[in-house]
């Protein structure tokens, strides 16, 4: 977090993606103000959370998702493009179509980072085809005008097979426009985060218990040779 | 969504027979099933806007979970573990199953139109 961005593009499949791994990060680029815009991939469609309780159905989940992520954007202060994949999707598009569309919004951003997921370490397999498909429309660009990549891992495995993440930010300082932001996607927040605890606790417990989890954003930075 | 009422269903139900239909069916238990249980797997499949015609429709449960079936000219379309149903835009039937925290499992829907892409 040392050299100054000039502008910033996170480039991530689902709504809340950008919340619960980098909003923290945003949150820090926002505030040395280093403009930021999410190209988020899906409107998360095929999301198994439909609010707790139950607020939402596979129908009106899309519609739902797309007003959380806008207030999400606007919690965090960043531009939002939807880019119109469909959630689950992602990984049997083709890759360089893909890649073309991500490269044609970096040509007139011109980012100086794109924040993405570490492809085949991100779990979900739209994660892992987006994060493919950035690395990708990266790589296309001119070598002298390749933004950074920080690339974002989440299996369980990660650091055993690819070492210690290159940038370990402590994100404790904006963490609470972090949690903001994910409880913006309010479909979504209370199931994920009961994820990150064993037994019914109180709301104080699931804070501290998400601070543990979410306080620190972690990310590689990608090698292009 | 309303826990299942049968009766009302299966009038729904029957509105749509012998109609060119849209259906959405879909079972997942997520795609982070074996992220926080490495003894789980992920499983899951959806087909979205299948077009179907059913000449028989019904809806049997115990009164906490029930079953649909459709009887196709050629087959049949089938799903176990529904618990709740709405009425979407007036004219999409949407029964889905979901588990204990909330989160959808089980998903049919039929509807006279294309359901949303
Ligand atoms: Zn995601």
């Amino acid at each position: 977090m040392n050299r100054m961005e000039k502008q910033v593009v996170v480039i991530l499949p689902h709504p809340d993606d950008e919340s619960f791994g980098a909003a923290g990060t945003i949150a820090q680029f926002r505030e040395q103000g280093v403009p930021v815009t999410y190209l988020c991939g899906t409107l998360g469609e095929m999301g198994r959370n439909m609010g707790s309780p139950a607020f939402a159905n596979r129908e009106t989940l899309p519609d739902i998702r797309k007003e959380e992520l806008i207030n999400a954007c606007s919690k965090l202060d960043i531009d939002l493009r939807m880019l119109g994949y469909r959630d689950k999707t992602v990984e049997f598009e083709d890759k360089q179509e893909v890649a073309k569309d991500l490269k044609h919004h970096l040509d007139e951003l011109e980012p100086s980072l794109v924040i993405t997921h570490y492809p085949e370490y991100a779990v979900h397999p739209d994660h892992n085809a987006m994060g493919a498909a950035a690395v990708e429309a990266v790589r296309l660009m001119a070598p002298e005008k390749r933004p950074v990549v920080w690339a974002q891992a989440i299996s369980n495995n990660y650091t055993a097979e690819l070492g210690q993440p290159d940038i370990v930010n402590d994100v404790t300082p904006t963490f609470d426009r972090k949690m903001e932001a994910i409880m913006a996607h309010e479909s979504q927040a209370s199931g994920i985060l009961g994820q990150f605890r064993e037994s019914p606790a109180l709301s104080d417990d699931l804070q501290e218990a998400a601070k543990q989890q979410l306080g620190v954003e972690r990310f590689y930075v990608w090698n292009f040779k | 969504m309303e826990p299942i009422e049968v009766e009302k269903v299966q009038h729904i139900l029957e509105s749509y027979i012998d109609k060119d239909v849209y259906i959405h069916l879909e079972t997942t238990n997520g795609a982070y099933a074996s992220h926080f249980n490495d003894k789980a797997y992920n499983v899951g499949a959806y087909i979205r806007n299948a077009q179907v015609n059913f000449s028989q429709a019904k809806i049997i449960g115990d009164g906490n979970t029930f079953r649909a079936g459709l009887k196709l000219e050629l087959g049949w379309v089938y799903a176990e573990g529904l618990t709740e149903w709405t009425l979407h835009k007036d004219n999409q039937l949407l029964l889905a199953g979901h588990d204990s925290e909330g989160r959808l499992m089980v998903a049919l829907h039929i509807s006279e139109t294309p359901l949303g892409q």
